[in-house]
């Protein structure tokens, strides 16, 4: 088990802290959000070019890098902390992570080079959807799938239909698609509602694809943990500088206890959270039989603890910290919208007891 | 396999080859670290000159780990070994070095700390326990309280006030003391698990040579920081999963014998205990990576014994929410387990440290928050308050 960074893992992270810094700081971050805009394109061209994140966990055979959970954990915490708005958990981890799964060859052989390239943006759509075999082989989706990650963003679909479960590529330029975008809390990740109307599909991978699934979406909720901790870092940090120059009653705000300790009690939560996430990834890399337990893990501590922090931090600013301008809202809003993105705390508390075997 | 999964292998299989007995008592415990010294396993990371192994924190916490599964019933050195004796390794003279570590790591003497005292327990640098220098040798009078093991210690590290005139932190001297002299009084105290863990202790005219001053004379504030900060770091990343008896494997299993997980919130608090427990053994193992990669948690260790006393506290409770009234009422000592973990929690949160205090260390020296005013930094110890006031004083 490996809990530290190796040297490695933390000059990839410095690297991306220093590139987010540079180029989508908060004012742009807030621009974005502000704009029709959904991320910054060129921000993304030089992420998934020149610094190669979006291959970082795609196998070499496809255009990837070929490292794993651990790396792709590093790069997930900047994008957290930063709230860098990009398409990159839609593509990279979700779209990324089952092509990996499904183990489709041709699948895999056509769309992971663009995913890892950042040309194609790929996500994840999920819902009440069918599928209908034709004559020549294809197949024609039905249904709807009502919160899609990035699904305007998205150049490629693929859609999980049926039961048991199978998966579906669909090009967003597909005959009897609509997509509507949806107003979201979180402003720095759009989601969009994707109608299906008999539109063409192609099968990736088997008619079940159960066990491709769940293992995907173990790697998400691990790599969803790494962002949430990188945020919760974040507004920790955040907030401990401004206790350090606030002064109410002729004292530092961060001399109070009940500051000071709902602070050192949100340190001891980053602690924790950082332990977990660096398990998990270290699962999902070299224990493949913990992975189940170690992602419903991730989730349901990590989710909950940073959205607690994140509330705390905007508690702790005052009124400043309600007002529009201010960031804290971004980082709150942010980690709610993340603690639900994969099924609420209950659910991933629900999976756990169930793999623990209590059910 | 490297060095230290070789280590590893060879401490597992001397622990699995010398089992403890049911019921240990003292001398049970002297004559297993007496063992422990002779297999090369006391002592550790201390000096080899001193009887210690001369090895890295890498092989302690190998060790640590190999001992987690299996009960070492050594806890009356527990003081010695995780306080007393490293506050010596690093700031002992070297007549006080050769004199007392090799006995202790043998198991030939029991050490304890006497710090808290009636009037001075999370601000102990109030104590008001005196020792006056007599032209030969310090005179020691006063009392102290809550000291672990003291009625079966040998010697003691004790803090006393050697200069009331100045601010109390400036006035404090630490001193190895004998605790068979005829002037030290051991009182057990009865606490809430209805053992006797800790003591009262009178003093009256006990001489202290010169030479068992730990530190400078007046340098004993200094002095009494490294040995806490010793102590944090041994409870929280000490405990052993066999201390736990309301562990979440342990409820969980009772639980289904007894055909509570029909219940879903029963399973649901299974849950939470499951993660409150599994991110705190992550962080602690966490931690230990971190010191054999050569950091030393210093004031992080405060963090988890916080969090251990947390989650002591907690697992009781929880425990015998799901499991009922039984764990209440019994007829066995097995099936008091649960009973004697409520008992022993607050002892958690209280020893070492309280949570307050563990918080005050976190924010202060892990985060670098400002400090609390002090009004009592730079006044002369002998204006303070003190202790417990009259409220007509108060
Ligand atoms: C099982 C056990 C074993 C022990 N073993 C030893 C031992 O071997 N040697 C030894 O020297 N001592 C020992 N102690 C004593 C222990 O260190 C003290 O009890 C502890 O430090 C608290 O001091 P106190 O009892 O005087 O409580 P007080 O300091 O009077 O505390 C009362 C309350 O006030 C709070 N408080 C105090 N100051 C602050 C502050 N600045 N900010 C916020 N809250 C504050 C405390 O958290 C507590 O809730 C032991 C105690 C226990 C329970």
């Amino acid at each position: 088990m490996k809990l530290i960074l190796t040297d490695e893992q933390k000059d990839l992270s410095a690297s991306v802290r220093a590139f987010l810094a540079d180029t989508s700081p908060m004012a742009r971050v807030r621009e974005i959000a502000e704009s029709a805009e959904s991320y910054d394109p060129a921000v993304w061209r030089r992420m998934s070019g020149e610094l190669g994140l979006t291959g970082l966990a795609v196998p070499e055979a496809y255009g990837g890098a070929g490292f794993g959970m651990s790396e792709l954990a590093v790069v997930l915490e900047e994008l957290g902390a930063a709230l860098t708005p990009a398409p990159f958990f839609a593509s990279a981890v979700l779209a990324a992570g089952v092509l990996v799964q499904l183990g489709d060859e041709s699948a895999a052989k056509e769309y992971l080079p663009g995913i890892a390239s950042g040309s194609v943006i790929a996500t994840l759509a999920e819902g009440t959807l069918h599928s209908r075999a034709t004559d020549d082989g294809s197949y024609l989706l039905t249904g709807t799938a009502p919160r899609v990650l990035n699904g305007l963003d998205a150049g490629l679909i693929l859609v999980v239909a049926d039961s048991p479960a199978a998966v579906y590529a669909v090009p967003s330029d597909a005959p009897d698609l609509v997509r509507t975008p949806l107003t979201t809390l979180d402003l720095t990740r759009p989601q969009a509602r994707l109608e299906f109307a008999g539109t063409p599909a192609r099968l990736i991978g088997p008619l079940d694809a159960t066990s491709a699934l769940a293992r995907t979406m173990d790697l998400a909720s691990v790599a969803l943990a790494a962002e949430q901790l990188g945020g919760l870092r974040r507004c920790l940090s955040t907030i401990v500088e401004y206790a350090k120059l606030r002064v109410q009653f002729g004292r530092f705000v961060g001399s109070f206890q009940g500051v000071k300790h709902k602070l050192a009690d949100m340190h001891c939560t980053l602690e924790q959270a950082e332990s977990i996430v660096r398990y998990a990834a270290w699962a999902a890399d070299f224990a493949p039989d913990e992975l189940p337990v170690a992602a419903a893990l991730a989730q349901s501590f990590v989710g909950p603890a940073y959205f607690a922090v994140a509330r705390d931090h905007l508690l702790l600013h005052g009124g400043i910290g309600f007002t529009w301008e201010h960031d804290a809202h971004l980082y709150y809003k942010r980690a709610k919208s993340a603690e639900l993105l994969l099924g609420p705390p209950r659910h991933h508390r629900a999976l756990l007891a169930q793999r623990l075997g209590l059910r | 396999m490297t060095d230290l999964d070789e280590y590893s292998r060879k401490a597992r299989a001397w622990l699995a080859g010398h089992p403890a007995p049911a019921d240990p008592s003292v001398s049970d415990a002297r004559a297993l670290m007496a063992q422990l010294y002779d297999a090369g396993y006391s002592g550790i990371t201390w000096p080899a000159e001193y009887g210690g192994q001369g090895l890295t924190e890498a092989e302690e916490r190998a060790f640590q780990q190999a001992t987690r599964d299996v009960t070492l019933p050594i806890n009356v050195f527990g003081i010695g070994l995780g306080m007393c004796g490293p506050t010596l390794v690093s700031i002992g003279s070297e007549e006080q070095k050769r004199r007392y570590l090799r006995p202790l790591l043998r198991g030939e003497e029991i050490w304890c700390q006497m710090f808290s005292e009636p009037g001075a327990g999370s601000d102990v640098a109030s104590l008001q326990t005196r020792a006056v220098f007599d032209g030969e040798a310090w005179i020691l009078n006063g009392q102290k309280v809550w000291t672990s093991v003291a009625q079966h210690a040998d010697f003691g590290l004790i803090i006393a006030r050697t200069d009331p005139e100045v601010p109390k932190h400036k006035g404090i001297t630490m001193f190895v003391i004998d605790m068979h002299d005829p002037g030290v009084d051991v009182r057990p105290l009865r606490d809430m698990t209805g053992q006797s863990h800790f003591n009262e202790i009178f003093f009256d005219d006990v001489r202290i040579a010169p030479d068992q001053v730990v530190g400078e004379v007046n340098g004993g504030w200094s002095a009494a920081v490294t040995t806490l900060l010793h102590e944090r770091v041994s409870i929280g990343m000490g405990s052993a999963r066999t201390d736990r008896p309301a562990a979440y494997e342990n409820v969980a299993a009772t639980a289904r014998e007894q055909r509570l997980l029909e219940d879903p919130i029963v399973v649901d608090r299974l849950v939470d205990l499951y993660l409150r427990e599994r991110s705190f053994d992550l962080l602690n193992a966490r931690m230990s990576q971190e010191v054999k990669a050569g950091i030393f948690p210093g004031a992080r260790g405060s963090v988890i014994k916080l969090l251990l006393a947390e989650l002591t506290l907690y697992s009781a409770d929880v425990a015998s929410e799901i499991l009922g009234p039984e764990t209440v009422a019994y007829d066995s000592e097995e099936n008091g387990k649960i009973a004697r973990a409520l008992a022993w929690g607050p002892g958690m949160a209280l020893g070492g440290g309280t949570n307050e205090i563990m918080r005050n260390i976190i924010g202060d020296r892990v985060l670098g928050l400002p400090r609390e005013p002090q009004v009592d930094r730079d006044m002369p110890f002998r204006l303070l308050k003190v202790g417990t006031q009259k409220e007509a004083e108060a």
